[in-house]
């Protein structure tokens, strides 16, 4: 590939003509090839967050527990008995929409070796999937791909998928998200950083060898698409879940020893940042001699090596007197071990490629230099409030209508072709709780692990919606009776450049930052996915948050499935809330209104009830009420446990579709034994309460007296999924 | 009982299968690396589920040509007992030591859910705590796991009372609904004609602590170490 380097490749190359000008302040002459692509993708938006990093800083961080937060390849967080969880969330959005099944499946496989390579073994897997309208046929087959994709990649590796959200939306049409999160535990003792050291060390290249695969990955996820976005399928990765496994487990066994100085995998921009990254964190140089990198395909150039994203690759510093016990370890799992350099005290990256120098570059300037922009913020109107809307049908037509809505039917389609119990220790798979439950494998102590945003509320009202994210992440966790610690948030956006998208980032920024204080739960890991337009319409604002919670002890947690003769108690303020809630888009056909307002001191005084009745073990069955609203919640207990419900009427003066439907927030169900010890104990504790009903039977009765058995509600509630991917009934 | 955990690159429920056995012997298994060849002393070898190298070739059959298969062929033949669950049970029919193949799954889909088995005769060292007929609930979590063989192989398993699990209903009904993988004559698992190698797609090794749902799949190990206690 022999082309000149000048303004107009650098443009090619995603480089503004101001970006380029500051290559060339820092170059004193016209880069190479190899350097320009170095540049072009570490100051790309996806490696240097140039849009976001102003607004990310603003984020709450810190917490006594907090072991590591952004900045690492994953957060990590003390847990107890001195483990530590490790976790992060990551987009894979753009890849996924040229190639579903791939770009989902290294969206796993990406997420997972950030989280082993910090010393990790990855114990579970979660996703947060956003699709558009899935009246349009290439939604489905994306769908399809997507979930093929997640569990062809989870499965082969052995990491259960526990958890997730799958939403619809046809702002997604052109442009679906994939965001992929993985959380492993490790002992607080061996945790394992980027930042090489030592003067002469060894760099080491392990994994699969090196092809043409991905190449300016990083750079294409930082622009929109337009109509030609299919002919860059060339860009997306192609995955082998098979050799991931094998690099989990030689890395892990390495990690027993003391060979490692730093390690770090080759993610977006491969050889390129992470050659960067760890020699720029710990202040050193570094030299690699491309010759020595194993490749799987003949005559790559040096641009080629230093930008391809072949999957399942990792590089290592090691103490050079344990060179040979780590390249047994490799051996032995069948996987590529080779020395391409070592670190030198020059500050420079220097390229080396048959017997010539590609590319030297200082690495100060190319860090700190980097692209940094204050860009322009509009902020979103407040959106009219929603006058009275009346109840065109009645309690029971519009329970079977939200019931079987894309957004809130059954994801059993989609779980069933996930490992959920691989590893044995899945307390709580989907379907049974608001968050996943994973026990620490020979301990009592278990994870609550949930995602959740709300895309619609942030689109009304960035702020409110950024806050609700964060909110029903700890509300999620608190309703299983776990302790919330700490997120990861995904920050799926448009193009940055437009005033109006990057006051919702802003916006959505301030309100995740409110509810990480209030309710103690600070960011620890992220990833930002900007660009999310294809053809000029941008996705709907969305800021998935990765939730993570501790119970001391497993046998403790709660899921929400019903069981006979139990009492059902809403704790919480209900003054019903249509605005932006799902009753009002598919039963009454609008999209209107403010979302519900979030109280974080509500939210707090409400959770920390609920989880101290859970872990008082006075609590059955708990859930908490969220999309469609308290009806819908009731009769999601109801399916899971396949026990009925008799309701009784709401209050006085809140209308029963807004009382049933509405959206309001900060609420539980709890199903207790003693309904008046619980009235009684949330009354002192100030905590709204009120008793709905009982649970008994195989119906469901409603309080206008509408009664209807389960089995019709289940089959509403099963039919969409399996209808849509023409499923035969069995 | 001494039992061991073959591994091949790419296994992935030997953990699962670890923590089962020594709930069950109150003993951890040795963990047996597919290059090793001797595994004398061993009551039991297990061959776990997951994807051995990677399932690219046809699923079980580069695991089959292993060098540790040979020792453990040795070991069925000396009557040895021989456990193959999901992933392993395709390695065993791959092996030869078990008749048939595992297809892909009837939906053409991986399936993860749990199944119910019914026990076909319970006066095997692996049923003998169950009772015959009775049936149990079991995790699977598989895209290969549809039993197939000819005819004549299947009526030959059929008469010599070698299929050991059928997939059915709770209640024990072999209906279509049941058969998740679209599995001949719903066979779930089957043994060899001395009852001490078998090989079956679900995993009752997922299932034997009542924090995981239940403990359905407990007495299977039980039953091993009660009948292979020196």
């Amino acid at each position: 590939m022999a082309r000149d380097v000048n303004q107009a490749l650098a443009r090619e190359f995603g480089l503004s003509a101001d970006e380029y000008q500051r290559v060339l302040d820092i170059m004193g002459r016209t880069p190479s090839l190899t350097e320009l692509g170095v540049f072009s993708v570490m100051w790309s938006e996806h490696c240097s967050y140039k849009s976001s990093r102003v607004w990310l800083k603003t984020l709450p961080t810190k917490a006594p527990w907090v072991i590591h937060g952004p900045g690492e390849n994953a957060g990590v967080v003390d847990i107890g008995e001195g483990l530590a969880a490790i976790f992060k969330m990551e987009s894979h959005n753009h890849p996924s929409f040229i190639e579903p099944y791939q770009g989902a499946a290294t969206g796993v496989g990406g997420i997972l070796r950030d989280v082993f390579t910090m010393g990790a073994r990855p114990v579970a897997n979660l996703n947060a999937l956003r699709f558009g309208d899935p009246a349009l046929p290439r939604t489905k087959r994306i769908v399809d791909g997507v979930v093929r994709g997640i569990g062809g990649y989870g499965n082969c590796v052995g990491v259960p998928t526990v958890g997730g959200e799958i939403d619809f939306h046809p702002a997604y049409n052109g442009n679906p998200l994939v965001n992929a999160m993985t959380v492993g535990i490790a002992d607080q003792g061996k945790i394992f950083l980027s930042a090489a050291a030592g003067i002469g060390n060894p760099v080491i290249y392990v994994g699969s060898k090196t092809g043409r695969d991905g190449i300016h990955g990083a750079t294409m996820a930082s622009a929109e698409f337009g109509a030609d976005s299919e002919e860059k399928r060339p860009t997306v990765q192609v995955g082998d879940p098979f050799t991931e496994k094998l690099l989990i487990e030689a890395c892990l066994e390495l990690m027993a020893t003391d060979a490692i100085v730093a390690i770090q995998d080759m993610g977006a921009a491969g050889l390129t940042s992470s050659s960067v990254e760890m020699a720029g964190k710990g202040g050193v140089g570094i030299e690699l001699d491309l010759d020595a990198v194993p490749q799987r395909e003949t005559a790559m150039s040096a641009y080629e090596m230093m930008l391809s994203e072949s999957q399942e690759r990792m590089l290592m510093v090691l103490r050079p007197d344990r060179q040979e016990v780590a390249r047994a370890i490799f051996e032995k799992w069948d996987l590529d071990f080779a020395v391409i350099g070592h670190l030198t005290d020059t500050g420079r990256i220097v390229v080396r490629h048959r017997g010539v120098v590609e590319a030297d570059i200082p690495l100060d300037p190319l860090a700190e230099q980097a692209p940094l922009y204050h860009r322009p913020t509009e902020e979103t109107p407040r959106p009219a409030p929603l006058g009275p809307v009346a109840d065109p049908g009645g309690l029971a037509e519009a329970l079977m209508t939200l019931v079987g809505c894309p957004d809130l039917c059954s994801r059993a389609w989609v779980w069933d072709q996930y490992d959920s119990t691989v590893g044995g220790q899945t307390v709580k798979r989907p379907g049974a709780a608001d968050a996943a439950i994973v026990r620490l494998e020979g301990r009592r102590r278990a994870l609550a692990l949930t995602s959740d945003c709300t895309p619609r509320y942030v689109l009304a009202d960035p702020e409110a919606g950024g806050a609700q994210a964060v909110a029903e992440a700890w509300r999620n966790i608190t309703a299983t009776g776990a302790l919330p610690l700490a997120i990861t948030d995904n920050m799926n956006f448009a193009n940055p450049e437009k005033p109006r998208i990057m006051g919702q980032f802003a916006a959505s920024i301030r309100g995740m930052a409110a509810a990480c204080v209030a309710l103690d739960f600070p960011v620890v890991s992220g990833n930002v996915s900007l660009y999310n337009e294809t053809e000029g319409k941008p996705i709907l604002p969305t800021p998935a948050i990765g939730g993570l919670g501790v119970l001391e002890d497993a046998a403790q947690a709660v899921g929400y499935a019903l069981a006979p003769g139990l009492e059902l108690v809403l704790l919480g303020e209900t003054a019903g809330w249509l605005g932006q809630s799902l009753w009002l888009r598919e039963v009454a056909g609008r999209e209107e209104g403010a979302p519900p307002p979030v109280d974080l001191a509500a939210e707090r005084r409400n959770g920390d009830f609920v989880r101290g009745q859970i872990l008082a073990g006075r609590v059955r069955a708990c859930h908490d009420v969220s999309d469609g609203g308290l009806l819908v919640a009731l009769a999601e207990m109801a399916l899971a446990g396949d026990t009925g419900v008799s309701l009784r009427p709401g209050p006085e003066g809140v209308a029963p579709h807004a009382f049933w439907f509405g959206e309001d927030q900060a609420r539980y169900v709890v199903a207790v034994a003693d309904a008046a010890a619980l009235l009684a104990a949330a009354a002192a504790a100030g905590v709204p309460a009120r008793q709905v009903g009982r649970s008994h039977g195989a119906d469901l009765t409603l309080p206008d007296g509408h009664t209807m058995s389960l089995a019709s509600v289940r089959a509403m509630h099963e039919r969409f999924f399996p209808a849509w991917m023409g499923v035969e009934s069995a | 009982m001494k039992a061991g955990i073959v591994v091949f690159p790419g296994i992935n429920r030997e953990r699962d299968m670890a923590i089962a056995l020594e709930l069950a012997s109150g003993h951890k298994p040795r963990m047996i690396w597919h290059k090793e060849t001797d595994i004398a002393g061993l009551d039991l070898i297990v061959i776990p589920g997951g994807f051995s190298y990677g399932d690219y070739l046809r699923c079980g059959a580069m695991a089959a040509q292993s060098p540790v298969m040979a020792a453990v062929r040795a070991h069925a033949a000396r009557g040895g007992h021989v456990l193959g669950v999901c992933n392993g049970f395709q390695i065993l029919t791959e092996t030869g030591l078990l008749p048939g193949a595992l297809l892909r799954n009837a939906g053409l889909r991986f399936l993860s859910m749990d199944c119910h088995l019914r026990v076909e005769r319970a006066d095997t060292d692996y049923t003998r705590h169950y009772q015959a007929g009775q049936v149990f609930r079991a995790p699977l979590a598989h895209g290969d796991g549809n039993y197939f063989a000819d005819d004549d192989t299947l009526d030959r398993l059929e008469g010599e009372g070698l299929v050991i699990f059928r997939y059915a209903t709770p209640e024990g009904a072999i209906t279509r609904e049941a058969n998740l993988n679209g599995s001949a004559r719903n066979i779930a698992g089957i043994a060899a004609p001395n009852l001490r190698v078998l090989g079956l797609m679900p995993h009752p090794e997922d299932l034997v602590d009542p924090l995981m749902g239940g403990t359905d799949g407990k007495p299977l190990f039980d039953g091993l170490v009660a009948a292979l206690a020196a």
